[in-house]
């Protein structure tokens, strides 16, 4: 499903040239439950975000199923690309805080042009899933943490994604939320969604199936 | 543009946005208001000053005749000269490019002018129908001697404002039978001269009507030439071209002054244009400056918009929304509420100048709003808040939506 061959990534600050990541090689099966760990700077963000087409590389080649992804897809296709084949999840969760649980969760469908009527039955459906029906017309300010992850959670699954992926899902919720949410994971990922989940908790790593350690931008060991 | 489902995100948004909607509009709304009062007070400067003076400074050429001084072509000096229906005719025909040309015909002494139990004395004057203009005199109730009046020698009259309000009083003049020098006259209108009280004592008869009345078929007293908005040097040469054709059909010798005086007010005049033309010059100054302002009002309310729209941006992007779509969402955000906003200011703008319409002191009267103006600035107001959020909304639509969900 995912494939990077000899990724290189540098930021240029200044006239300094930061080298974040230094040849990456990874391949993840459709349908795994991977876990990405590593100390902060270890380029693990920068993965994740050359991952969900959010930033390109320098070198080597990333495939996505069999759509190359580089440099030469135009904003528009990458945004197309996330739309269809991407589900993000996030620390902080990203809810709009002007829009209720349902309208946030149906917001993908908004920009696949799918009816406003249909698009927030859909949500429905897909808060349900997540436990949170009856918080359909509450806004993310008036929820718990761990019921706006699941919300978010909705959200990135109502595209029918090939791939989550998860940055720091865990980060800003106690233990007992975050089972809860790497549950709920767990339970994506049997539907056979590739779940890819960025952490630096030995605990939630331990939920996956595979772990991939990265240091000094690049992979220490599996 | 015209997709429903856009629009109610946008509605929605602007609805979810109580405070930042409400800012933004009254920032537009209220430039534009002031924009419009502005422009208007100005406006109503510019009326006042030329009401106070346009009464004194008609550009016109006045046409006076005495007795000879010098001898010419074997005629001797201290001949009467006296003007008539034939040099009017002439002169209507020879001169052209003028505006207008008024005999005037003085009946010597106050004439008596009863109504009822009243008799009061007042200067009486025949015009021809533009003698008004001359005067510059304005009808406040009915009307001035029109063109009919004049050929069909019409026995009508038209009442100084403060004369009318001797004779008649509380009374509406209009439709009256006076009785002036004994002869009755059907009073059509009432006017008001900025000149001063004395030229509001006045009554003004058909010069047609005084000169059959008065036995005097074709005397006329005074000639008035109109010359609507020639400049200082035509003018000049208009004077020229009169005195030759006077002289000429009278056999004065050039330049004989007291044969034939003719009093240029082009000097006046021009004085009056620059002074409207430099309070106009003002007018467009303070007009362009509250522009300037409440363009930048309106560019850093988009600016603070965008700047804290930046996380949203960002997650939009992450969960699949084009650049484009999200530039668009909020210029078009943008354009309803500037939009909205800024025709509220002005027609709040429009209405407080519709209420102060009636205002006439000494230098301020009727201010007003040229509607092309007002609304040519109104979209210039907006267009320009749109331009100024749509250079921040590209760029904060190009970065990268991680880096955009984590500004705060």
């Amino acid at each position: 499903m995912i494939s990077l061959q000899g990724i290189h990534k540098s930021y240029e600050m200044g006239a300094n040239s930061l080298h974040v990541l230094k040849g990456i090689d990874i391949h993840i099966k459709e349908g795994a439950f991977v876990s990405i760990m590593g100390s902060s700077g270890s380029g693990k963000s920068t993965l994740l975000n050359i991952l969900g087409i959010l930033d390109d590389y320098d070198q080597g080649e990333y495939k996505l199923g069999d759509q190359v992804i580089n440099s030469s897809l135009s904003q528009k296709e990458a945004a197309q690309l996330r739309n269809r084949h991407i589900g993000f999840v996030f620390q902080s969760f990203n809810l709009l805080s002007f829009k209720t649980a349902v309208e946030n969760v149906a917001l993908p469908l908004y920009y696949q042009k799918v009816s406003r009527k249909e698009r927030t039955e859909i949500a429905m459906s897909y808060l349900e899933k997540v436990g949170l029906a009856a918080w359909s017309d509450h806004y993310p300010n008036q929820m718990s943490g761990g019921q706006q992850q699941r919300v978010s959670i909705a959200r990135a699954l109502i595209t029918q994604p090939k791939v989550i992926l998860a940055d720091e899902p865990t980060g800003a919720l106690d233990s007992v939320t975050s089972n809860e949410v790497m549950d709920l994971f767990a339970e994506v990922n049997d539907q056979g969604i590739t779940t890819v989940i960025v952490t630096h908790e030995d605990d939630i790593a331990a939920l996956t199936e595979r772990i991939i350690r990265l240091r000094d931008g690049l992979i220490e060991r599996e | 543009m015209w997709d429903l489902d856009k629009w109610q995100e946008i509605l929605t948004s602007i609805g979810k946005h109580k405070l930042r909607t409400a800012l933004t509009a009254f920032g537009v709304a209220w430039g534009i208001f002031m924009l419009v009062l502005l422009l208007g007070a100005g406006r109503g400067l510019h009326n006042g000053i030329a009401y106070q003076f346009e009464g004194d400074a008609v550009n016109s050429l006045w046409l006076m005749t005495g007795r000879t001084s010098k001898p010419f072509r074997g005629l001797g000096e201290g001949r009467r000269i006296k003007l008539n229906n034939d040099d009017y005719d002439f002169l209507l025909d020879e001169l052209e490019q003028i505006e207008g040309l008024s005999g005037k015909y003085f009946i010597s002494g106050d004439k008596v002018v009863k109504y009822k139990n009243k008799s009061i004395r007042y200067p009486v004057q025949g015009i021809h129908p533009d003698g008004a203009k001359a005067e510059a005199t304005k009808p406040t109730k009915g009307r001035l001697i029109n063109h009919q009046d004049h050929e069909m020698t019409r026995k009508v009259a038209v009442f100084g404002g403060i004369a009318a309000e001797q004779i008649f009083g509380e009374e509406d003049p209009i439709g009256k039978e006076v009785s002036i020098d004994n002869v009755i006259y059907k009073v059509i209108g009432v006017y008001v001269d900025t000149e001063g009280e004395w030229a509001m004592k006045r009554i003004y008869l058909p010069i047609s009507t005084v000169q059959k009345v008065y036995s005097s078929y074709d005397r006329i007293d005074q000639l008035i030439v109109l010359a609507g908005d020639l400049s200082f040097p035509e003018m000049l040469k208009l004077e020229e071209r009169t005195r030759e054709i006077i002289e000429e059909r009278k056999i004065i010798a050039p330049g004989d002054n007291r044969a034939l005086r003719i009093s240029n007010f082009a000097e006046e005049y021009q004085s009056l244009t620059s002074l409207l033309f430099a309070i106009n010059s003002i007018i467009w100054i303070v007009g362009i400056f509250s522009m300037i302002a409440g363009v930048i009002g309106v560019s850093n309310i988009m600016l603070i918009i965008v700047k804290d729209r930046t996380k949203e941006i960002g997650i939009r992007k992450a969960i699949g929304a084009s650049p484009r779509s999200v530039v668009s969402m909020i210029l078009m955000e943008a354009l309803v509420i500037t939009g909205v906003a800024g025709y509220i200011g002005l027609g709040l703008g429009i209405l407080v100048l519709a209420g102060l319409k009636g205002v006439e002191t000494e230098f301020f009267r009727q201010p007003e709003i040229n509607i092309g103006v007002a609304i040519a600035a109104t979209l210039v107001l907006i267009i320009a808040g749109v331009f100024a959020g749509l250079l921040p909304a590209i760029k904060a639509a190009r970065i990268n939506p991680v880096k955009a969900i984590k500004s705060e």
